[in-house]
């Protein structure tokens, strides 16, 4: 037997495909549309996502029989901005050059809504050990996602990928703008992550047909 | 037993306990973490003024990259050879003048009666006197500021800009170095010697910033209020500074 049961290893993989949080479940659409317009800070708040969502389980799924019912929301809400808060101090003291290039991304999970989901649907009524593998393969789908999408904004909006020009020189009409490509400004507005992610349910729907509703 | 968790008293007093709990976590944090990120806060004005200056560690046409931390204090304090504090007319030296709030003094420069302190730092490239000024403003989401560097005559040597919270790909463009290296030979003051400002104009029929006397820079395209909160800034901060200049020449 491998390290993680097939309930367990069901846990992690469910959620990044056949049940994604952004494509299937449809949460978390704020940040995705917020952040992507290049791929370093997708990345680092994919990452930064993983590391609240599957601690904040943990401690929710710990707390889970003794948080009182009418206040649990707002333990939920007091427990992801603590841990927000935590990472957050942490970069600064030693990481400060990251910590600047993020603090506005890591405010933003504050309100992601999947971590609250997750907390409310899953932590609350599941031993720690299955909590923990459910934060981490819902932060990772939702992560898979935004990353997808950052790559293709950031392509096709800027003409580069983590800053490197890819593309060649718009300025200098060197590479594909030689042959007349422009960059795309819509793909750097918010609105086009919207319709990235659009494609992506599209594309996920037609190969699956069992995730269509009727 | 089993607790009644749904008990009004309970409630309030796991509410208690929990805010006490999560209260001394964060204040533990923050007070034991405060040395290391002040002194994080410190380096970085330094490398933001030495940016300014020319003086970082920037190849071809790389990102911005700043001197290292650990060269940071050593190397501002053989560059910045004086630093001054103005108050109206007056000029003092005073070697911490960097770490003066522009943002607090801006916040008491409202009541008239308070002189406002402008810190300016003097330091040597080539064989001439440069002056970094800091500056701040307001984007779109949030502040900005940034440091100009100019010479004698108000002409731009370099800039360094900042933000807490613009659009990444639009507003955060600001600190780039295809926009930032742009100021760079602008003028301050126009032929007549009256102070102009730098305007981050669209439509700028100038993609390459070759004329520096037009006292423009192209903007972001996207980015309006960013840019709008960038020519303020420039404008109402150095503007200040222009009687010292005066009286340099």
């Amino acid at each position: 037997m491998g390290l993680l049961s097939k309930k367990d290893s069901k846990l992690i993989l469910d959620p990044l495909a056949d049940n994604n949080p952004i494509t299937i479940q449809v949460l978390g659409i704020c940040s995705a549309l917020a952040i992507t317009a290049q791929l370093k800070p997708s990345i680092v708040m994919a990452i930064s996502v993983v590391f609240v969502l599957s601690v904040g389980n943990v401690v929710i799924s710990l707390m889970r029989n003794i948080i009182p019912s009418k206040i649990r929301i707002i333990v939920q809400l007091i427990v992801v901005a603590t841990l927000v808060i935590i990472v957050d101090q942490v970069l600064k003291a030693f990481a400060y050059s990251l910590s600047k290039e993020l603090s506005v991304f890591i405010g933003l999970i504050i309100t992601n809504c999947i971590i609250m989901g997750r907390f409310e649907a899953f932590a609350l009524a599941n031993k720690p050990w299955p909590s923990f593998l459910d934060g981490i393969g819902n932060a990772a789908g939702y992560g898979l996602i935004l990353i997808i999408v950052g790559f293709f904004r950031e392509l096709l909006g800027s003409g580069t990928l983590f800053g490197f020009k890819v593309l060649g020189d718009s300025v200098e009409k060197t590479g594909l703008y030689a042959i007349g490509y422009e960059n795309n400004g819509f793909m750097v507005l918010p609105p086009m992550a919207l319709i990235v992610v659009g494609l992506i349910i599209w594309v996920q729907r037609s190969r699956n047909k069992e995730l269509i509703e009727d | 037993m089993a607790i009644d968790t749904d008990k009004n008293s309970y409630t309030i007093i796991f509410a208690i306990v929990m805010v006490l709990v999560v209260g001394s976590i964060l204040a533990g944090l923050a007070s034991g973490l405060k040395p290391l990120v002040d002194a994080n806060k410190r380096f970085e004005k330094q490398q933001n003024i030495l940016y300014a200056m020319g003086i970082n560690a920037n190849e071809g046409t790389s990102d911005v990259a700043f001197i290292s931390t650990d060269k940071v204090e050593d190397e501002f304090t053989s560059t910045i050879t004086k630093q001054y504090v103005i108050e109206g007319t007056k000029v003092s030296e005073d070697s911490e003048a960097y770490l003066i709030d522009i943002k607090k003094e801006e916040a008491k420069a409202k009541d008239p009666s308070y002189t406002r302190k402008l810190p300016l730092f003097e330091g040597e490239k080539d064989g001439q006197p440069i002056y970094v000024i800091p500056i701040r403003g307001k984007g779109l989401w949030d502040a900005i500021w940034g440091f100009v560097a100019v010479d004698k005559s108000m002409t731009v040597q370099g800039v360094f800009f900042d933000h807490a919270g613009e659009t990444p790909g639009l507003g955060a463009e600001i600190k780039q170095r295809y926009f930032m290296d742009d100021f760079a030979g602008e003028h301050l003051l126009n032929d007549a010697g009256v102070y102009g400002g730098i305007n981050v104009a669209k439509g700028n029929a100038d993609p390459k910033n070759e004329r520096k006397d037009d006292n423009a820079v192209d903007a972001i395209a996207g980015a309006t209020i960013t840019g709008d909160g960038v020519t303020a800034m420039i404008k109402k901060d150095l503007k200040m500074y222009v009687p010292y200049f005066k009286t340099l020449n």
